[in-house]
């Protein structure tokens, strides 16, 4: 009781404390398995840590070199051109191509995916949700290059009717006008994206909701909820952390993706006002097409925007922890 | 306020097995009736047919009818969700919704009749915590989470939240088995005071219990693991723990049984 207290609140350092002696009786007979799993599991947690310092010296060693050098401001400069002298270079294009795109898939995806894990866990009936469940395991096995083909051979295509709609209707807004151009642009990205990420978010969704308490549920029910009531009251707030989770996940994926975006986007470097008309990037996808004919300098300033994508995804991922943490006291997991 | 329940011929299924079958009895307005029985006789899962949670069990169906005054719990046109906002349930396990905090626990069930004033939730929400003897503990903390309650709390808290919408009948399931002793007794009473207001069945498997807090008790056996259990007799609490008319019931009463 007291240990299992401690330990939720400061994980390593309290149980050491805390009953030394009985510590020392489970630790005087040291057997053989228990050094070997001890020996294994700490290396495993002090590997992974060099890694990450690995990397992150490496990135940041790489991304000086080309910043150091860099004429242009890294962080407001519409160009990339790294074979001049001197170079000028800036990413301000890619992070904006990269959270729209990523804005628009989360947009789509996550009400699509919460909705198909409800309609899985709390209203098929059980021989269609076993069915439904196991195709979605199936998407998200797919390998990004195929959804890529497919967004490049059977999405685009098919868009121009929905271009030209949204142009139509919603063209006073500013973000729908369109020109006309071929539907390569950040809004085909973000559809594209969204049904990448969809299988993910809806899996842990799913694993979320079907654990919701029962009880929970009846007591809903007991109070006279309809189906749609007992969701609202007891099912979407126990899950409401685990999809925030299964958002991030996705929005990981969104973030980094590379194959599908540059196989659909026409890039270009500079922002469209439009979500509709063709141009823009992500900055997967300018390393991507310009990795392979980089300098080495040119391969350093790319290091440096893969800096900055990876600064990105680690503030969503705090972002997502402070939002989840806030409202602990009030999540299941006390009941 | 409270109303007559009128069971005839009932009879509950999980799939193909029966679990109850053939149960008639009445219960009368303003009073305390208890279900006593050996585990798996299916009190618990009578009890659930009547305010119709029994066919939320996947697989659950039943037969026969429960008159509440004079309607039909199961005619053709009741809205299952209907009856479950007049018939009041409180769970073995106390199950306060751990995302709201105490005043939108209580509030629960009238937000979702949809018609309230802001005014009157918490006139509602005071009243139902004070008809809950809850009141004086919570009354300075009522925006905390219902989880942080102790157990006796949290329950006296479903309690609360069940009277909130001024049901007819109040369902009981064993709600004092997850409670220590000082909080069942604070149970007890409540249910002393409730019964002036609501119908009360209880399920319980604590016999003094049922001798201390009901004013009729019905005895439920089944004869062999598997069968469907069976209503053995119903009858005044006091003659019930003195003098039973059935055998079987003055043994499982006494500690014999079979």
């Amino acid at each position: 009781m007291d240990i299992s207290t401690q330990s939720t609140e400061a994980p390593p350092p309290a149980p050491r404390s805390s009953g030394a002696s009985q510590k020392r009786a489970t630790r005087g007979a040291t057997r053989p398995g228990d050094r070997v799993f001890l020996a294994l599991s700490r290396g495993s947690g002090i590997l992974l840590l060099v890694i990450m310092a690995a990397i992150a010296v490496f990135l940041t060693y790489r991304a000086s070199l080309a910043l150091s050098k860099n004429e242009g401001n890294f962080l407001t400069t519409f160009e990339w051109n790294t074979n001049v002298l001197p170079p000028v270079f800036g990413i301000a294009v890619l992070a904006f191509g990269t959270v729209v795109s990523a804005v628009i898939a989360m947009a789509l995806a996550v009400p699509v995916a919460v909705g198909i894990a409800l309609f899985i866990t709390h209203y098929a009936p059980r021989r269609l949700g076993g069915p439904i469940a196991y195709v979605i395991d199936l998407l998200a096995a797919v390998p990004s290059i195929v959804y890529g083909l497919w967004g490049a051979i059977v999405l685009v295509p098919h868009l121009n009717g929905l271009f030209g709609w949204l142009d139509h209707y919603f063209g006073w807004t500013g973000i729908f006008t369109w020109q006309g151009g071929a539907p390569r642009s950040m809004l085909t990205v973000g559809i594209l994206l969204a049904v990448m990420i969809l299988p993910i978010i809806t899996n842990v969704s799913r694993e979320v909701f079907r654990q919701a308490p029962q009880m929970h549920q009846e007591a809903a029910l007991a109070l006279g909820a309809t189906r749609w009531e007992v969701i609202r009251m007891s099912v979407l707030p126990f899950g409401r952390s685990g999809v925030i989770s299964a958002s991030m996940l996705g929005l990981g994926r969104a973030l980094g993706e590379t194959m599908a975006v540059a196989t659909v986007l026409s890039p270009s470097f500079d922002i469209q006002a439009s979500l509709l008309d063709p141009g823009g990037g992500t900055f997967a996808q300018n390393i991507a097409s310009k990795f392979n004919e980089a300098t080495v300098f040119g391969q350093d300033a790319l290091i440096a925007s893969g800096l900055v994508l990876f600064i990105i995804t680690l503030l969503v991922n705090g972002a997502a922890r402070y939002i989840i943490n806030r409202r602990k006291e009030y999540s299941g997991a006390n009941a | 306020m409270a109303k007559r329940i009128d069971v005839s011929g009932l009879t509950a299924y999980y799939s193909a097995h029966k679990a109850i079958e053939d149960i008639s009895m009445t219960v009368e307005p303003r009073s305390v009736t208890a279900f006593i029985g050996p585990s798996g006789c299916g009190k618990s899962t009578f009890l659930r047919t009547l305010n119709r949670m029994h066919e939320v069990t996947p697989g659950g169906r039943v037969e026969g009818k429960v008159l509440l005054d004079d309607e039909d719990l199961y005619g053709n046109g009741i809205d299952p969700v209907a009856v479950r906002r007049t018939i009041g349930m409180v769970f073995q396990r106390p199950n306060p919704f751990p995302t709201m905090s105490i005043f939108d626990n209580v509030a629960a069930g009238l937000k979702l009749n949809g018609s309230y004033k802001k005014s009157e939730l918490s006139d509602v929400v005071e009243r139902s915590l004070k008809g809950a003897n809850l009141w004086n503990e919570v009354k300075d903390r009522l925006n905390k989470p219902g989880s942080g309650l102790s157990g006796g709390q949290q329950q006296r808290l479903c309690i609360a939240r069940a009277i909130a919408v001024e049901p007819q009948v109040l369902l009981m399931d064993e709600p004092c088995s997850a409670l220590d002793p000082i909080s069942t007794l604070a149970i007890e009473d409540l249910i002393g005071e409730l019964k002036e207001r609501f119908t009360i069945v209880i399920v319980t498997h604590n016999m003094q219990q049922a001798a201390r807090v009901s004013d009729r008790t019905a005895f439920f056996n089944l004869s062999a693991v598997g069968q469907p259990g069976r209503l053995i007799e119903i009858d005044d609490t006091e003659r019930i723990f003195s003098n039973p008319s059935v055998q079987a019931t003055e043994d499982y009463i006494s500690g014999r049984f079979g």
